[in-house]
């Protein structure tokens, strides 16, 4: 960001994204903007100089609106990034706020057709007098221009706020959910999209669960998740039924009767869904874990991480300051075999399904020198304390680390802290592997 | 950090629609080394008194729930799962409350510490209804609560709250109460024009727009009478939306009486 300009809530990112390749990076912020960064080509003579992420392109996708029948603002706020796979040179992306999806179109151009007939370099009309012979236009080198324009715009198809989009491995449709229903469109299409999953009740009054994410298989066209309020994840065979309220199956992890309070129910809710890349296995996060799903198997996860316990025994305040209900996102690392968080304080987490091990690093400015190895960090909870150990009771609960990417193929995550993007890149083999 | 009195000496604050605020904003916690809120954990804090009760804590959390569901003014629509979540909260407690037989009728005012926190809460919900209307704030507080809640006024008004409540059903109508909030997610009897509209589904808070509608000074049946606005309709009337608005009101009055 500029120095000059100071950090406003608008620039408070709330969205990242890699795509396909990992060579574009995309994320979206509170002001409804969407910044994409491109990972410069590792260049032969330097190749110690690893390809960095530059700035590509910067575009405003949604505005705020007002409800005029309900008095109600509808927030510009970038809630979900999706990208569509690359068909042809350009490249499209789907952005979403609470209502509105759109479809937007990135191309490049760096030729420009000169010699015009008609017109001069200007675009003014010539003199035709002075015109004496015809000429072909032809293509001259120019700087490169990004541009962004908005293909598609999918609006009024949700009547409660979207929290997730995602595409279909078929390329032609994708999914948007909000709290209660989710809702399938063709990417061409935008005056209609098919309702495949209601949970909303009749009478409101009956409402004690809703959706809180939803995502395609990567490779089964025709099944897609949905997590909920609850705890539990159903996954939904679009053959099945024009309207998949009846789950093919669900999962879900009996309680801990040991564990029980009046806040079991909030911290269990799944605030994030993420197929595996394999298609195997889903992750999923909840307020304290992150777990490991079997599709194979529904009755527990087969995996549970926990991500900061020493927060069970704070639960309380955590409901008081409504830190409690904040969304945190997972993510897979590219083979698979690494899940990563964020938490507090700008520390996220990391961890090795093989070696069972875990790291806890800081997303931080001091932490982060170019190059600079990261160094772990370690929450203590009384008893021993070592030194550059936090306390839980120092903790910023302000600085939140809810969206975090890593790149579909190499050891590059993004790290959104507030407003500010971290990319962490991995050259020589880290602990981790 | 603050304790309990000073989340509702926030809630007191409260004056108009235009500037009040959510009530517990984010990131007001865990400053180092401040005591804590809530009755968490068991780390060293140097000279607190002994852990409340369960049933003063479970007390406390669901007026605390209670608080975060209906005084969320904002102009955005409020998120619909931390909503169901609190909603779901309020009710396990509720049903345990009535499992322990904690669930009984409000101790006279005369009573400890713990109704008076519930009095406060009413107090509050009340105020702005009342001092639109001219009339000084009810319930005669005692000292040791702040200042902020505002000065101690005549018993009359806070034995009328006593009376109104002690009229009407409790343990079932609590259930039915929550439910009224969530009623509020969508219009019942939608007017002429939400009707074309009725997929859209309604204001999530029509409770905002009734404590609205009550500062503005539309309260329905004759604009003096808050108090006689607040004592109970049973079910609430099927006529004029605004004696609906207002027997929603009453209902989540009769939550936190009851409490």
């Amino acid at each position: 960001m500029p120095s000059h300009r100071v950090p406003s809530e608008a620039d408070i990112i709330s969205t990242v994204e890699f795509n396909h390749t990992g060579e574009l990076l995309a994320t979206g912020d509170k002001g409804g903007r969407v910044v994409i960064f491109q990972r410069e080509p590792e260049s032969k003579s330097a190749p110690r100089s690893q390809g960095e992420y530059d700035v590509y392109s910067t575009f405003q996708s949604h505005e705020p609106e007002f409800d005029y029948l309900k008095s109600l603002e509808i927030e510009e706020k970038i809630n979900k990034i999706k990208w569509l796979p690359q068909q042809n040179a350009a490249h499209s992306l789907l952005s979403t706020n609470d209502k509105t999806i759109k479809l937007w179109k990135i191309t490049e151009r760096d030729k420009r057709p000169e010699g015009y007939n008609l017109k001069d370099e200007e675009g003014k009309l010539k003199d035709l007098s002075t015109v004496t012979s015809l000429q072909v236009p032809v293509l001259k080198p120019m700087d490169l221009m990004v541009e962004v324009s908005p293909r598609r715009v999918f609006a009024n198809g949700h009547t409660y706020h979207i929290n997730s989009i995602s595409v279909n491995s078929d390329c032609e449709t994708y999914m948007s959910a909000d709290d209660l229903r989710i809702n399938l469109w063709h990417l061409a299409i935008t005056d209609r999209s098919f309702n495949i999953v209601d949970i909303k009740p009749a009478n409101m009054e009956d409402l004690t669960e809703v959706i809180t994410a939803s995502e395609f298989h990567p490779h089964h066209c025709n099944l897609f998740v949905y997590s909920s309020s609850k705890g539990s994840l159903r996954l939904c065979d679009m053959r099945a039924a024009a309207l998949c309220d009846k789950h093919s199956k669900l999962f879900e992890e009996p309680e801990d009767p040991s564990n029980r309070s009046f806040f079991s129910e909030i911290i269990s809710s799944v605030s994030d869904v993420k197929f595996s890349h394999s298609g195997r296995y889903m992750l999923t996060r909840d307020y304290l874990t992150v777990k490991v799903w079997d599709l194979n198997m529904e009755a527990r996860p087969i995996e549970t991480y926990q991500v900061h316990e020493y927060l069970r025994s704070k639960l309380c305040s955590l409901y008081e300051n409504d830190c409690i209900f904040d969304k945190f996102e997972c993510a897979w690392n590219g083979s698979d075999s690494v899940i990563m968080t964020g938490a507090y304080n700008n520390f996220f987490r990391m961890f090795d399904r093989n070696t069972k091990r875990d790291v806890t690093l800081e997303a931080s400015r001091e932490s982060s020198k170019p190059r600079a190895v990261l160094k772990p960090r370690r929450v203590c909870v009384g008893g021993k304390r070592r030194r550059d150990d936090i306390s839980v009771d120092s903790l910023d609960f302000t600085k939140k680390i809810l969206h975090t990417a890593w790149h579909p193929a190499e050891n590059i995550i993004a790290i959104a802290a507030t407003n500010n993007l971290y990319i962490f890149q991995d050259k020589v083999n880290s602990e981790m592997h | 950090m603050e304790g309990p009195e000073s989340a509702m000496a926030v809630v007191a604050g409260l004056r108009t629609p235009e500037n009040v605020t959510c009530v517990l904003p984010r990131g007001t916690m865990f400053a180092r080394g401040l005591k804590r809120k809530c009755w968490d954990g068991d780390e060293d804090v140097e000279g607190a008194p002994a852990a409340p009760s369960y049933s003063l804590q479970r007390q406390s959390l669901l007026d605390m729930s209670l608080v975060k569901l209906q005084l969320c003014h904002t102009l955005v629509e409020p998120n619909l799962c931390r909503s169901v979540l609190i909603a779901n909260t309020v009710r396990q407690i509720q049903e345990e409350m009535t499992q322990d037989g904690a669930w009984q009728l409000p101790a006279p005012p005369v009573a400890g510490r713990g109704p008076l926190d519930h009095l406060v809460s009413t107090e509050i919900l009340c105020r702005a209804a009342w001092e639109q209307q001219g009339q000084r704030p009810a319930p005669d507080l005692p000292s040791e609560l702040p200042g902020a809640l505002g000065a101690p006024a005549p018993g009359s008004a806070q034995s009328c709250i006593w009376e109104a409540d002690s009229s009407r059903g409790h343990r079932g109508s609590f259930p039915k109460s929550l439910d009224q909030i969530f009623e509020t997610l969508e219009s019942r009897a939608p007017s002429p024009v939400e009707g074309l509209f009725a997929d859209a589904g309604g204001p999530y808070y029509d409770l905002d727009a009734v404590l609205t509608g009550m500062v503005g000074g539309k309260s329905g049946p004759g604009g003096g009478d808050g108090l006689q606005a607040l004592a109970p309709a049973g079910a609430p009337p099927p006529s004029a939306s605004c004696k609906r608005d207002l027997g929603e009101l009453d209902h989540v009055v009769e939550i936190l009486v009851e409490t």
